[in-house]
C-alpha cells in the first residue's frame, strides 16, 4: 500500500525532473551563447557546453541529469561558481522559515472562522466569512503586499518594508502569505466541519449531554482533522508558489529569490534547481500526508 | 436581493472592463503620452489616479493594462479548454493504458506548485506577450483535463451512451453529442474561474519581470513600478491594484453565481 504511494511520486518525480530538464533545451536557440552573452569567447562557450554535457546526444543528457539528480549534484551556479547545492542549503531554511510561519497564520485564522461559519450555517456570519474569503482569494499577494508596507511600514513604522532584520521582519511577509491560504483553507474546514456534524455520532454526543464545546472537540475536530490535512497537503503548492513572489516583494532571502535571481543572471542550472526542489518538497509532502492519512483512518485504501 | 445586486455589479465591472479594451484597441497611442513636468503627479480632479514615474496618466495606463489583460486572459482559457478538454475527454474514453498513462501526465504537470512552472517556461522562452500566453497554457490545461476525465468516466457508463456505442455510432458522434453536452456545465464554469486565476497569474509574471514588456502596460507591472516608489508616489500602486482586485472579484463572483445557477456541486471541480 505504502509502496504503491512511493512508487506513484517517485515517478511524478521522474516526470517533474524530465520537464525541468526540456527547460533548457526549450529556450529559443542557443543555450549558451544565452546564457554567456554575446561577448562570450569560443573556449568559454566550449567549455561551458561540455561542462552542462549539451555536446552529448540528447538520450544521454537525459540520463546524466537524471544521474546527477539521484546524487543531490546541481552543478554550478554560472553566476557565482558555486556549488548549487549549498546555495540552495543556504536559502531553503528562510523559505521553509516563512512557509511555516504562513501556514501557522492560515490556520489561526482559518479554523475559527470556519468554525464558526459551519456552526452557523446560512446565518448572516456564513455569508460574512465567506466574502471574506472570496476577497482574500480576489486579492492576489503582490498587491497585498505593497499595501501592508504603505500601511505598516511607511504610515505606521511597525516593521521593516524588506529584508531580514530579526523577527519583525517576517511578520508581513507572512501575514501576506497566510491570508490568501486562509482564504481558502476557512471554506475547506467549512465544508469538512459540515460533514461531520451531519453524522449521527455527533447527534448521539448532543444527546448524551455533552455540551456543544465538548463535542467540537472530543468529536467534531478530530474526525474533520484528516481530510483538512490533506487539504493543506495539496495548498502547500500555491503556499510554495505564493512565496516566490512574496520574497521578491519583501526582498526575503530565499529559495524564490534566488530563483528570480537565477532568471535574471540567465543562470538557468539555478533556475532548474530551484524549480525541482520546490517542486520535490510539493510532491514529498503530499506523498507524506497521504500515508500519515491511511495508517490514522483504515478506511483510506490506496488501492481503490 | 443582495444576491441579484452583486450579480449586477460584478456585471457592470466586467462590462466596464470589456468596453476599456474594444475602445483602447482603437487608439493604439492611448495612455504612453510621456509629460516628465507631471512626474509622480498624486491625483488631481483632472487626472483622477494621478501619473507615474514619466509623468503618463496612470488612469489611461490602467485601461491599457486591461486590454493586455483581457487579452491574454481570453486567449489562455480558449486555448486551455480546448487542449485540457480534449485530453481528458480522450483518455476517459479510450481507457485503459491510455487512461494510466495520461493520469500520470496530468500528475506531473500538478505537481509544480503554483505558477513555478510558468515562472521557469516565461523566463527560458523569453519576455513577450505570446510567451506568456504559451507559459500559462502549459500550466492551466491539466485541470481542465482532470476534470474532462472525470466527467467523461461518469458519463461514459450511463445507458444512452452504452446504448449509442451498441449501435455503432461513430465516437466522434457519440463524444460530440452525447458527452460534451453532458459535460459542459462543470467545464463552463472551471473555466470562469480560470480567466480570474490566469489574470492574476499574468499580472505575477508581469510583477516578475517576466511578462509583458514596456511600454505596453501590464496591471502587474504597474504595481512592481509603484513598489519601487512607494515612499514617494504610493497612488503608483493603488490605481493598477483596485483595478486588478474589481476585475478578479467580479469573474470570480460571477464563477460562484454560474456553480449556483448551473448546479455544479464545488467539489467536482
Amino acid at each position: 500500500m505504502i509502496f504503491y504511494r512511493v512508487l506513484s511520486a517517485l515517478i511524478v518525480m521522474l516526470g517533474v525532473s524530465t520537464i525541468t530538464f526540456a527547460l533548457l533545451h526549450a529556450v529559443p536557440g542557443d543555450p549558451v551563447e544565452v546564457m554567456l552573452g554575446e561577448s562570450a569567447s569560443v573556449a568559454d562557450r566550449a567549455a561551458l557546453r561540455a561542462d552542462l554535457g549539451l555536446d552529448q546526444p540528447i538520450p544521454q543528457q537525459w540520463l546524466a541529469f537524471q544521474r546527477d539528480l539521484v546524487r543531490l549534484d546541481f552543478g554550478q551556479s554560472l553566476y557565482s561558481k558555486k556549488p548549487i547545492v549549498d546555495l540552495l542549503a543556504e536559502r531553503a531554511p528562510w523559505t521553509a522559515g516563512l512557509a511555516f510561519v504562513s501556514l501557522v497564520i492560515a490556520l489561526l485564522i482559518a479554523i475559527p472562522l470556519g468554525t464558526i461559519a459551519a456552526l452557523k450555517v446560512g446565518t448572516g456570519f456564513d455569508a460574512l466569512s465567506s466574502s471574506l474569503s472570496l476577497l482574500g482569494v480576489s486579492v492576489p499577494n503582490f498587491l497585498f503586499g505593497p499595501l501592508l508596507i504603505i500601511i505598516f511600514s511607511i504610515w505606521l513604522g511597525w516593521f521593516p518594508t524588506s529584508g531580514n532584520e530579526g523577527l519583525k521582519s517576517i511578520v508581513l511577509p507572512a501575514i501576506t502569505l497566510g491570508t490568501s491560504l486562509a482564504a481558502i483553507l476557512s471554506r475547506m474546514i467549512r465544508a469538512s466541519l459540515l460533514d461531520v456534524l451531519s453524522e449521527e455520532y455527533v447527534v448521539a454526543a448532543r444527546a448524551r449531554g455533552l455540551s456543544k464545546f465538548q463535542v467540537l472537540v472530543r468529536h467534531v475536530y478530530p474526525n474533520a482533522a484528516l481530510p483538512v490535512l490533506t487539504v493543506v497537503g495539496l495548498q502547500l503548492g500555491a503556499l510554495l508558489g505564493g512565496a516566490v513572489i512574496t520574497e521578491i516583494i519583501f526582498a526575503w532571502p530565499g529559495v524564490g529569490q534566488l530563483l528570480i535571481e537565477g532568471i535574471q543572471r540567465r543562470d538557468y542550472p539555478v533556475v532548474q534547481a530551484c524549480v525541482l526542489v520546490v517542486s520535490f518538497v510539493y510532491v514529498g509532502v503530499n506523498m507524506l500526508t497521504d500515508i500519515a492519512y491511511s495508517h490514522v483512518d483504515p478506511r483510506i485504501n490506496f488501492d481503490e | 436581493m443582495t444576491n441579484k445586486i452583486s450579480l449586477y455589479s460584478a456585471l457592470a465591472i466586467l462590462g466596464f472592463w470589456l468596453f476599456t479594451t474594444a475602445s483602447v484597441y482603437t487608439m493604439p497611442w492611448f495612455g504612453s503620452h510621456i509629460d516628465l513636468q507631471q512626474m509622480f503627479s498624486a491625483p488631481t480632479s483632472l487626472e483622477w489616479f494621478g501619473n507615474d514615474d514619466l509623468g503618463r496618466s496612470i488612469g489611461n495606463r490602467v485601461m491599457r493594462g486591461a486590454a493586455t489583460s483581457i487579452t491574454v486572459a481570453f486567449s489562455v482559457v480558449f486555448v486551455t479548454v480546448l487542449i485540457g478538454t480534449s485530453f481528458g475527454v480522450l483518455i476517459a474514453w479510450f481507457g485503459n493504458l491510455v487512461d494510466m498513462v495520461g493520469v500520470r501526465v496530468i500528475d506531473i504537470f500538478l505537481a509544480f506548485p503554483g505558477i513555478l512552472l510558468a515562472i521557469a517556461l516565461a523566463a527560458v522562452l523569453g519576455p513577450g506577450i505570446d510567451n506568456v500566453i504559451i507559459a500559462l497554457v502549459a500550466v492551466s490545461w491539466v485541470g481542465f483535463a482532470r476534470l474532462a476525465r472525470a466527467q467523461t468516466l461518469s458519463v461514459k457508463k450511463r445507458d444512452h451512451v452504452q446504448v449509442a456505442i451498441a449501435m455503432g455510432t461513430p465516437t466522434v458522434t457519440i463524444i460530440r453529442k452525447h458527452i460534451l453536452p453532458l459535460i459542459a456545465a462543470p467545464l463552463i464554469v472551471e473555466a470562469t474561474f480560470a480567466i480570474a486565476a490566469v489574470i492574476v497569474a499574468e499580472a505575477g509574471l508581469s510583477f516578475l519581470g517576466l511578462g509583458v514588456q514596456p511600454p505596453t502596460p501590464s496591471w502587474g507591472s504597474m504595481i512592481k513600478q509603484g513598489t519601487q516608489y512607494l515612499l514617494i508616489a504610493p497612488h503608483m500602486v493603488l490605481a493598477p491594484g483596485v483595478a486588478l482586485f474589481s476585475m478578479v472579484y467580479a469573474i470570480n463572483i460571477l464563477g460562484d453565481k454560474l456553480r449556483d445557477h448551473l448546479q455544479v456541486r464545488e467539489n467536482q471541480l
